[in-house]
């Protein structure tokens, strides 16, 4: 096994806590946006829009 | 300032100065707004993308989520080198300064309290990785043939496909029974715990398989100590990969605890 300390903050470590860490606030001086189940629907966002940067091995159909 | 409020977190009254060329969220400077002895850092944002509706669209943009993501932590972290501050969730937006006043005031007692627990405290990030094995793609099954150039009966052709995810298996217990019992370990040297969601391989790139994503609380005079410990685990177990984040903010841990 190998022990390996990073540096530079890997963007999903950082929204692992900005997406599901952090305090919530929620109530009518915020704007409505803290009420969103952020997780969902980032992750879902996420993980479409980095399929969509690996490109098919096969090249592009055009 | 115009605009809207973006509040990074909430901290105690401190004595030092902020970086000077600190910027947040869209570049701007963040400024502390004191309100009955606690301190939001705030700083403003344009409704034309903070509002509601765009910042909805903003959140499923990844280079915007990321540079955002990016700015944000950047506060996060300089405020940690003066204070503990206690972070709020990304994008958590207010329309004025008087918007934050009363939030501050709402929250106070929880604010406190939650100051009061992860005062001096730092979060680690430790995730356990089983790495792949040889012969196997990153998408869990082997496929190389071993008897390449040579005809294979269907019977050992089943058997040593048998063979081979059974050994998978095997391979997957272990490293969860690893996994159980380091958490536990460190679970043990830290004053709390969160499990998050093993990560999705497409999303952090590394190889290997995420079967541990956990964060630590612990203070900053225990931290060496913890660090130790999870550097001598690289002997305990073949093919398992063990990474270690932080010094964090407290993150994982802003929450009231349960």
């Amino acid at each position: 096994m190998t022990v390996i300390e990073r540096r530079e903050v890997a963007l999903v470590d950082l929204l692992d806590r900005l997406l599901a860490g952090g305090v919530v606030i929620t109530g009518d001086v915020t704007l409505r946006i803290a009420d969103v189940d952020l997780v969902r629907i980032d992750l879902n966002a996420l993980i479409s829009s980095v399929n969509d940067r690996v490109p098919a091995p096969w090249g592009e159909d055009l | 300032m115009t605009g809207l409020r973006y509040v990074y977190a909430v901290c105690r009254p401190f004595g030092a100065a902020l970086q000077t060329q600190l910027t947040g969220v869209v570049g701007a400077p963040p400024k502390l707004l004191h309100h009955r002895g606690l301190v939001a850092v705030v700083s403003a944002v344009p409704e034309r993308d903070f509002a509601e509706e765009p910042l909805r669209a903003h959140l499923e943009d990844l280079e915007w989520l990321t540079v955002t993501a990016r700015a944000h932590h950047g506060v996060i972290d300089a405020l940690m080198t003066v204070t503990t501050p206690l972070p709020l969730r990304l994008a958590t937006v207010f329309r004025d300064d008087s918007g934050v006043r009363m939030m501050l005031e709402a929250r106070e007692g929880d604010f406190r309290r939650t100051l009061d627990r992860l005062q001096g405290r730092v979060e680690w990030g430790v995730k356990v990785y089983l790495e792949s094995a040889p012969g196997e793609t990153p998408g869990g099954t082997a496929e190389s043939e071993p008897t390449a150039g040579k005809a294979v009966s269907g019977r050992d052709y089943l058997r040593q496909r048998s063979m081979r995810a059974r050994e998978q298996e095997d391979r997957w217990r272990k490293a969860e029974e690893f996994a159980t019992r380091l958490h536990e370990t460190l679970a043990a040297h830290a004053d709390e715990s969160r499990l998050h969601t093993p990560q999705d391989s497409a999303l952090s790139g590394t190889s290997g398989r995420n079967v541990l994503n956990a964060a630590y609380l612990v203070s900053r005079a225990e931290s060496e100590e913890f660090v130790e410990i999870v550097d001598r685990t690289k002997d305990d177990a073949p093919g398992m990969r063990v990474e270690l984040t932080g010094p964090w903010a407290a993150y994982s841990f802003a929450g009231e605890k349960p």
